[in-house]
């Protein structure tokens, strides 16, 4: 039963992963993307993890997609290349296979998984979240507030340059 | 064996969940046709059986009977998921919420929380919706509905953690249980208020019905849609209104709890009054422009449910006499009011400077040429 579940959950997660990359249409590529993290909620569940699997379906599954969707809806497309190729997959490799190994050496490291339901592990967690592991939770919240700040200070940039029309001389 | 059992028990529940909900959505149609009705001193249906109280049956056929098109542009898959994740996410929230000490389908630990996650899900079928139409105005009104469904999260979740906060749990049995001496109302009267407010907007009741106005974006990621296809949204619509309605009676209102009467008549007395409250509001407030829309939410309402949040722990951490929390809400409830008064006189208040202005100059040129 508990297989038959997280065979299910695995190709979930991994049809949609796979998705995301194949497909050529941005929107569905969110909706593939979709897929995957509810299917990664999906294994979170299987683990007894309740609180993480509502935290994904809230987080990504509802604001990040939406965030994604409402972003590609305001660029037009049509605008860009179509670029199928790019100079930095052997950095994008590099980096795949880096984070492979090291999740693959946490979970072999880690402690034997939940296999049964967990009862207080809302508090448990709140508790080792806001004392033992407060300074990593602080500076993950320094990271969200940088990448907001570098997102405004991109926009204004960019709305400046487009603000005066003055042509701009071709280089070279 | 007994996993079979289990399924089998399930599958009667979420029947059971099904057909109530669909007695309840026949019951708001008709509530709110005759609450407006009543409101805008006419009848309502009258014609359709004693008091009109067929016509959600006759609306419902109209409905299902209409041709469903399909638009040639159209992404189909797109087009046809929408519908259903909007209407999946109403009825999915519907598993935990309790109408009574015992009378839900799953009683879940998280259940606030549960509710709280799969409502966001459902936003992402307006904005499909909007995207698989493939029509400017269906884009426009997705595009709308993401901006401002995930702006009134913010304050709907924060508020709903304050609650969890003074209950201790994100259990709702446990939060009802938690109210029986006095109902969070009375000690969070700024709480309720933000909820009803965002809630109203979250279910994109009148006031806040910017993502799919008629007069603005014909109908937004709507306008494609009919038929069966649209009822479904109808559907989801009335359920999540009642839903809505259901949170703030069992967050705020004390949920089933009350002397007397069973708890599911408690229940279905204090939710249906709130929905009583919602309909009013549609029938008194024009809609407000989606640039106010925006930023209400984000100047009034985050600030304020953070305010909430903070009070809330404030209070449970020195564990302070309840009254102190209510007269810390009503503090902040005063400050906004009076800033949003500021805010909505400050044009009269000008022309007023102005015409003070002009007659004390007047004053000045009179008494230069008396002189």
């Amino acid at each position: 039963m508990q297989l038959a579940l997280f065979v299910i959950v695995t190709i979930l997660t991994l049809g949609g992963a796979l998705g995301v990359v194949a497909t050529r249409n941005v929107v569905h590529a969110a909706l593939f993307l979709l897929l995957s993290l509810l299917g990664a909620a999906g294994v979170y569940l299987l683990l007894f993890a309740e609180f993480l699997a509502l935290v994904q379906v809230l987080i990504y599954g509802g604001a990040v997609i939406i965030v994604v969707l409402f972003a590609v809806m305001l660029t037009r497309s049509s605008e860009y290349p179509r670029i199928t190729d790019n100079r930095q997959w052997p950095l994008a490799l590099i980096t795949a296979a880096a984070l492979s190994v090291i999740l693959g050496a946490a979970f072999w490291l880690a402690p034997d998984l939940a296999t049964e339901p967990q009862a207080p592990a809302f508090t448990g967690l709140a508790a080792s979240l806001f004392t033992k592991w407060a300074l990593p939770f602080e500076i993950a919240s320094l990271v969200l507030l940088v990448a907001l700040i570098g997102a405004i200070i991109i926009a204004r940039v960019q709305s400046s340059t487009t603000a005066d029309n003055s042509p701009v001389e071709p280089e070279g | 064996m007994s996993f079979l059992i289990n399924l089998a028990w399930s599958a009667l529940g979420l029947a059971i969940m099904f057909a109530v909900l669909s007695l309840v959505v026949l019951s708001l149609v008709w509530l709110e046709r005759k609450a407006l009705g009543r409101l805008q001193l006419r009848f309502g249906p009258t014609r359709t059986g004693k008091f009109g109280l067929l016509q959600p049956v006759a609306d419902a056929v109209k409905l299902i009977l209409k041709e469903d098109i399909v638009p040639n542009d159209s992404e189909k898959a797109i087009f046809w998921v929408a519908p259903v994740i909007v209407v999946v996410s109403a009825f999915v929230i519907w598993v935990t919420i309790p109408g009574g000490e015992n009378v839900v389908i799953k009683h879940l630990p998280l259940g606030l929380f549960y509710i709280v996650a799969f409502a966001v899900v459902g936003i992402l079928g307006l904005v499909l919706a909007g995207w698989g139409s493939a029509n400017k105005y269906g884009i426009m009104g997705g595009l709308r509905s993401a901006a401002q469904l995930i702006s009134y999260e913010i304050p709907v979740v924060l508020v709903a953690a304050a609650v969890a906060i003074l209950a201790q749990s994100l259990d709702l049995r446990e939060i009802v249980a938690a109210q029986s001496s006095y109902p969070y109302m009375v000690v969070l009267p700024l709480g309720l208020v933000i909820f009803f407010i965002a809630g109203l907007a979250e279910v994109g009741r009148t006031p806040f019905d910017i993502y799919h106005a008629e007069s603005e974006v014909v109908g937004g990621p709507f306008v494609e849609y009919s038929g069966a296809h649209w009822s479904v949204f109808f559907l989801a619509e009335y359920i999540n209104t009642f839903a809505i309605a259901a949170l703030t009676a069992l967050l705020f209102l004390g949920g089933w709890g009350g002397p007397g009467l069973p708890d599911v008549v408690w229940f279905l007395f204090k939710t249906y009054a709130v929905i009583l409250v919602v309909f009013w509001v549609r029938g008194t407030f024009p809609r407000l422009r989606i640039d106010q829309l925006m930023a209400f939410a984000w100047k009034v309402m985050v600030p304020l449910s953070f305010y909430t949040v903070i009070i809330a722990a404030v209070y449970r951490f020195y564990a302070l006499p309840w009254w102190t929390l209510t007269i810390l809400s009503l503090v902040g409830l005063g400050v906004a009011g009076w800033i949003i008064y500021r805010r909505m006189s400050a044009p009269a208040r000008r022309v007023a400077d102005i015409q003070r202005r002009l007659a004390a100059r007047r004053e000045t040129i009179a008494s230069s040429s008396s002189t």
